[in-house]
């Protein structure tokens, strides 16, 4: 089979999968569970934006829960101003946006190097932490909004279809919106890469120099990939904070950044359905663990209940066994065991 | 008087207290072909990275059909035409030769008329075979020809050949002067080799580098029969 008839094989796959889980899982799950089924389409959204900057466009971001944290505030914060949520969703994109390409300017333009960008970026994502995190008093409000600090923003009004305030959407149409972002948000990346513009980001990845002397300015790429992971992260934050009616400053902290590099590494950098794939399988894997330690568990118990440390666990297995993450290591099998040896050419 | 192709004036290099490349005033015309020869540490890479933008002399200036590029950044001067082939074939390892050559057409040509240009240049390198296969899973010589070919697709009006022959074998360096003829017949090429019966093969003017500095500039039986030139490269050559 050869490589064309694989990837629309891979697509078709992709989208039979997505449509099932759009349309079964509301059938056959209670509201519970499909309330946390949302949770990891929306973070999956999330893995989906590092997926991209650094996956493909190979740009080590360690603090991508930076934009999905403005995403979050923002949406929230305009939320409770306005009332009406097309322009507060609108923001949640527009702003992480901006501040990735401010952001970016300088590190890209200031030719920063590749480590000095994951020491920046992580460095971004915790100074907005304590900022916020220090924001408790009732002085600290934006328009209506209090900021409240480590206590964070409860009570975030839900979307409502585009400019029809009294539609609001409930926690069914929740799964069904996020759901579909992901679909949308896998198609559309799988679009972007196969675009002029997304085969010179991992023409630049490769060789940047290579790609310089043919005449590309990689910083200006480098700036846009930047620009547009931060655009989906806000949005996923945007729906995050729906989908909790509440965010806290520890969507900006160091767990959360580290996580979404797990799910990236685990599931396989330079695919989109690696991370997908991670994200959820080690939001459920936490959760199950997290289920089975009730509060003063000892023994196995407290230890299999200890989510940080399986996770780092997980992290150092994949990074020494499988460096290259699952999917790219499972693609790598099937070539090996399906495709008939050839010559030096065919 | 017509304006030269490339042009440098006074052109220097300092990397803290060692003077890389000192004073180089050269000119090279449309369509003209030059080989530079020089000991290894004559500045002669040192020399391309700051014709290319790689690097920003200390002193004088580069200047491309007039304008200055002194300070333009790499992807302006390959903006303006100038194309370079590394010494250490630079070439997209993680992608197929047909998309190396993509990546090189695509700044200038779209849709279908990147891909027609893509099979031309696969053809002209004697690619095609290997079109699918993956550039880093390559040989040298092959990756090599890989290079050339992504220089050429970007349809450079000067291109710098860092020691091209490097690593090939007496076939192929055959097909490298056949080719370096052929690109000559469009283009201006600057070629840094020290295989003198390669440059004898191309029949060049050559420029004669040491110790940073253009020592002397003459065509190639007369740089063969230099005695200066002996004595500063050819000598030690054949001596070693």
């Amino acid at each position: 089979m050869n490589a064309r008839a694989l990837n629309v094989l891979g697509l078709a796959l992709v989208a039979v999968v997505g449509i099932a889980v759009l349309f079964l899982t509301p059938r056959l799950f209670d509201l519970d569970v499909l309330l946390n089924i949302t949770v990891y389409m929306i973070m999956a959204v999330l893995a989906l934006s590092l997926a991209l900057i650094w996956g493909f466009g190979g740009i080590l971001c360690f603090g991508q829960s930076a934009f999905f944290g403005l995403g979050a505030y923002t949406y929230a914060i305009a939320m409770i101003n306005i009332g009406e949520s097309t322009a507060p969703l609108i923001l949640a994109i527009i702003i992480p946006a901006a501040f990735a390409a401010l952001l970016g300017y300088f590190m890209f333009y200031g030719r920063i190097s590749d480590v000095y960008l994951g020491v920046i970026t992580l460095t971004v994502t915790l100074i907005l932490f304590n900022s916020i995190n220090s924001t408790a008093g009732p002085e600290f409000h934006i328009g209506s909004a209090k900021l409240g600090g480590f206590n964070g923003i409860p009570g975030i009004p839900s979307l409502n279809v585009p400019f029809f305030k009294d539609w609001q959407i409930d926690l069914e149409g929740m799964f069904y919106l996020s759901t579909a972002s992901l679909i949308l948000t896998y198609f559309g990346l799988r679009a972007l890469l196969a675009s002029r513009f997304g085969r010179t980001i991992v023409g630049i990845r490769e060789n940047d120099r290579r790609a310089q002397l043919l005449g590309y300015d990689p910083r200006a790429y480098k700036l846009a990939t930047f620009t547009i992971g931060a655009a989906l992260a806000g949005y996923a934050g945007c729906l995050f904070a729906n989908w909790g009616s509440f965010v806290s400053p520890t969507i900006f902290g160091l767990a959360q950044s580290a996580q979404i590099i797990i799910w990236v590494i685990v599931g396989g950098r330079g695919t989109l359905i690696g991370p997908i794939l991670g994200c959820v399988g080690i939001q459920w894997l936490t959760a199950a663990l997290g289920a089975n330690a009730p509060s003063g568990a000892a023994g196995w118990q407290a230890l299999l209940g200890n989510v940080p440390l399986i996770l780092g666990a997980i992290l150092i297995a994949f990074v020494l066994l499988v460096p290259k993450g699952l999917v790219p290591t499972i693609g790598g099998l099937e070539s090996v065991l399906f495709r008939p040896r050839t010559g030096a050419s065919r | 008087m017509t304006v030269p192709l490339i042009e440098t004036r006074g052109l220097g290099m300092r990397f803290g207290g060692v003077q890389a490349v000192r004073d180089v005033n050269f000119t090279l015309g449309e369509r003209e072909l030059r080989c530079l020869i020089g000991p290894n540490g004559a500045g002669k890479s040192t020399f391309f990275k700051m014709l290319t933008g790689q690097l920003k002399p200390t002193s004088g200036v580069v200047l491309v059909r007039g304008v200055d590029v002194t300070d333009a950044e790499p992807h302006e001067i390959a903006r303006r035409g100038v194309g370079i082939k590394t010494q250490v074939p630079s070439v997209f390892d993680g992608l197929t030769v047909r998309e190396n050559l993509w990546l090189a057409t695509a700044r200038m040509h779209r849709g279908a008329q990147a891909q027609r240009a893509v099979e031309t240049m696969l053809e002209r390198v004697g690619l095609s075979a290997i079109a699918s296969r993956v550039v880093g899973q390559l040989a040298h010589g092959q990756r090599q020809w890989v290079e050339l070919g992504v220089v050429l697709s970007t349809n450079p009006d000067l291109v710098l050949l860092d020691e091209p022959a490097a690593g090939m074998t007496d076939q192929e360096v055959l097909r490298t002067v056949e080719l370096v003829r052929d690109i000559n017949k469009t283009k201006a090429l600057i070629v840094v080799e020290h295989d003198m019966q390669f440059i004898r093969m191309i029949a060049s003017k050559v420029t004669v580098f040491n110790q940073g500095a253009v020592l002397m500039e003459d065509d190639v039986e007369a740089i063969m029969h230099s005695p200066i030139v002996r004595d500063v490269y050819l000598g030690k050559k054949a001596a070693a």
